[in-house]
């Protein structure tokens, strides 16, 4: 990395300097996170993981527009997130599905569209062409309830993406789902990933699927919320789920485990 | 497949098998206890009558007096049902002796007065949910408001327009108003902030105005709410129309019925209006729950929600 490249901002889709982000509870103030650097190129998966309130949610939400940091300073696309958030410049998978139960399945697919003001007939399409592309052609008319919970996530992956962002923020969007449906998903995004170039960055907290998804780790630990390791995983493109069988993957699923375990404080 | 499969029967879910029995033994018990309650309350009465005359007299004979005394005390419930039949079948509707024609005077009044409060408690619980200067100013004088007694209001209220030459429907309307727009206000406001974080969120990553948020988050959100406070507020409004027909000195509605029939010791009148007031207002609460449940449906995407009161 050159110093111009890291000063504009052109290379890098999200560049984050030094930042901090206090929480004041009752109890004092909790760093959530403490001096973040981290710089991720277009085209990337770059996975934050670490355990509960290690600020890897944080981190993401800093980067979303949906928290501020204390100090320090982020750039998302060269430009601050709030402006990012303005032109839209990314989609947003949460934990949960996060659909309207009076609204079909469409009709969800719909909603980001409607907002942004697309004209009617391009939203239809955009809709077709999304759902078809996390398998789900053909449910257009269901409402979320008469979906199974890993339908209902790929219906929010696909609200995600209808919009045709360069990048996605996903907040551990499989956490809630069996291993069998969550694995079969983790296939898919892989795919849906190298299909469409995007960039993506994944919260989660189970190293195979970091490791299995991953250009790049991010290894986070708690109190302070803080960056202890940045792990390259150049497993090859064409990767299919029994990789995890394999020595490259156990070797960097160990590196990730030993970052972990260094992080973590067992005292309390 | 070749062998038929027989269909899996139908479960249904928190649900009681019937209501009918319970119900009807409630109802028995009731009127038995009001049997009862007659004969306690009009036998002093009647007993006094016996010993002037000098009647010697059964128990039998008085249970059966007590239950037909004129100006009773307590009529019985078939003496009510006569007097029921007698100003709903027998009377004209235009006849001012027809509890239809005051309870229709009390209808219109109760439906202006729960449109007026329901709009007003919608209006402030919007302002209350987007203004910060009024969420932080707005709701003690709200509750203020509820702790002034209705029945030292309302007279005030109905002298003051009819000083001002303004009588009829729109005083009594405004005190119904006066009922009903607090527990839709509350309720509102509950269900206006009831969305979760998580979707308010969403809608932000989309850049999303208040009035996007408001139209396709937060209003469907606060529909069950509303309808909640909606059907408290429909039975408010209804005793508050009822009220503000007490000081206009027995004109007309179900509230005038009810004062003309303690003036003139009309005990039969009274009860049958208060019959008739109650079978209105289970009425509109029915109506409502209804609506709520055809539109709670839908707002479910189809699927069957339990909204037991």
């Amino acid at each position: 990395m050159n110093s111009a490249s890291a000063s504009t901002g052109i290379n890098h889709v999200v560049e984050v300097k030094e930042v901090c982000l206090d929480f004041p509870t009752k109890e004092g103030v909790v760093k959530a996170l403490s001096n973040v650097d981290l710089n991720i190129n277009a085209g990337e998966f770059v996975s934050f993981i670490g355990p509960s309130g290690c600020g890897k949610t944080t981190l993401m939400r800093v980067l979303a527009d949906l928290e501020q940091p204390t100090s320090g300073s982020v750039l998302v696309n060269g430009m601050s997130p709030a402006e990012a958030r303005k032109q839209r410049a990314y989609g947003y998978v949460f934990q949960a599905p996060a659909l309207l139960p009076w609204r079909t399945v469409q009709d969800n697919v719909l909603l980001p569209l409607e907002i942004m003001g697309y004209e009617s007939g391009q939203r239809q399409q955009l809709a077709q062409e999304y759902l078809q592309l996390v398998n789900l052609s053909g449910f257009e008319d269901k409402y979320p309830w008469q979906l199974s919970g890993g339908m209902q996530q790929r219906v929010s992956i696909a609200r995600a993406l209808v919009i045709e962002p360069q990048l996605l923020f996903m907040d551990e969007p499989f956490g809630a789902l069996d291993e069998i449906t969550r694995d079969h998903l983790n296939d898919q995004l892989l795919r849906l990933w190298q299909q469409t170039q995007k960039t993506v960055v994944f919260v989660t907290h189970s190293i195979p699927e970091a490791v299995f998804l991953s250009s790049r780790i991010v290894v986070m630990s708690p109190r302070p919320g803080r960056i202890i390791d940045i792990i390259d995983c150049n497993l090859p493109a064409d990767r299919t789920l029994d990789i995890r069988e394999s020595p490259e993957f156990l070797a960097i699923a160990q590196r990730v485990r030993a970052g972990l375990a260094a992080g973590h404080s067992y005292d309390d | 497949m070749t062998t038929k499969v027989s269909a899996p029967a139908k479960i249904q879910l928190g649900r009681t098998p019937s209501s009918t029995i319970p119900v009807l033994t409630v109802i028995l018990a009731i009127i038995m206890i009001w049997y009862a309650g007659a004969v306690h309350l009009n036998s002093d009465q009647i007993i006094d009558r016996y010993e002037k005359k000098g009647i010697d007299w059964s128990l039998v004979q008085l249970a059966n007096d007590s239950w037909n005394m004129k100006r009773a005390v307590l009529p019985s419930p078939h003496q009510v049902l006569m007097e029921l039949k007698a100003t709903i079948i027998d009377k004209n509707v235009t006849s001012k002796r027809s509890l239809i024609y005051h309870a229709g005077i009390t209808l219109s009044s109760t439906l202006v007065g729960f449109l007026l409060g329901a709009s007003l408690g919608i209006g402030l619980a919007v302002g209350i949910v987007y203004v910060e200067t009024l969420d932080k100013s707005l709701m003690p004088w709200i509750i203020t408001s509820q702790t002034i007694p209705i029945l030292a209001l309302a007279p005030m209220v109905i002298v003051v327009f009819g000083a001002m030459g303004i009588s009829g429907l729109l005083p009594k309307a405004l005190i119904s108003m006066y009922l009903c727009f607090f527990p839709v206000a509350v309720g509102m406001v509950k269900g206006l902030r009831s969305p979760q974080p998580m979707l308010v969120d969403l809608l932000d990553t989309y850049s999303a105005s208040k009035w996007q948020v408001f139209w396709r988050l937060r209003l469907p959100s606060a529909v069950p709410f509303l309808f909640a406070s909606l059907k408290v507020a429909i039975a408010l409004s209804l005793v508050g129309a009822i009220v503000a027909e007490l000081p206009t000195g027995g004109q007309a509605g179900l509230g005038a019925r009810l004062l003309s029939g303690s003036y003139y010791g009309q005990t039969n009148l009274i009860w049958a209006s208060l019959i008739a007031a109650a079978v209105m207002s289970a009425s509109l609460v029915s109506i409502l729950g209804l609506i709520e449940r055809k539109v709670c449906y839908r707002l479910a995407g189809g699927q069957e929600v339990s909204n037991e009161l």
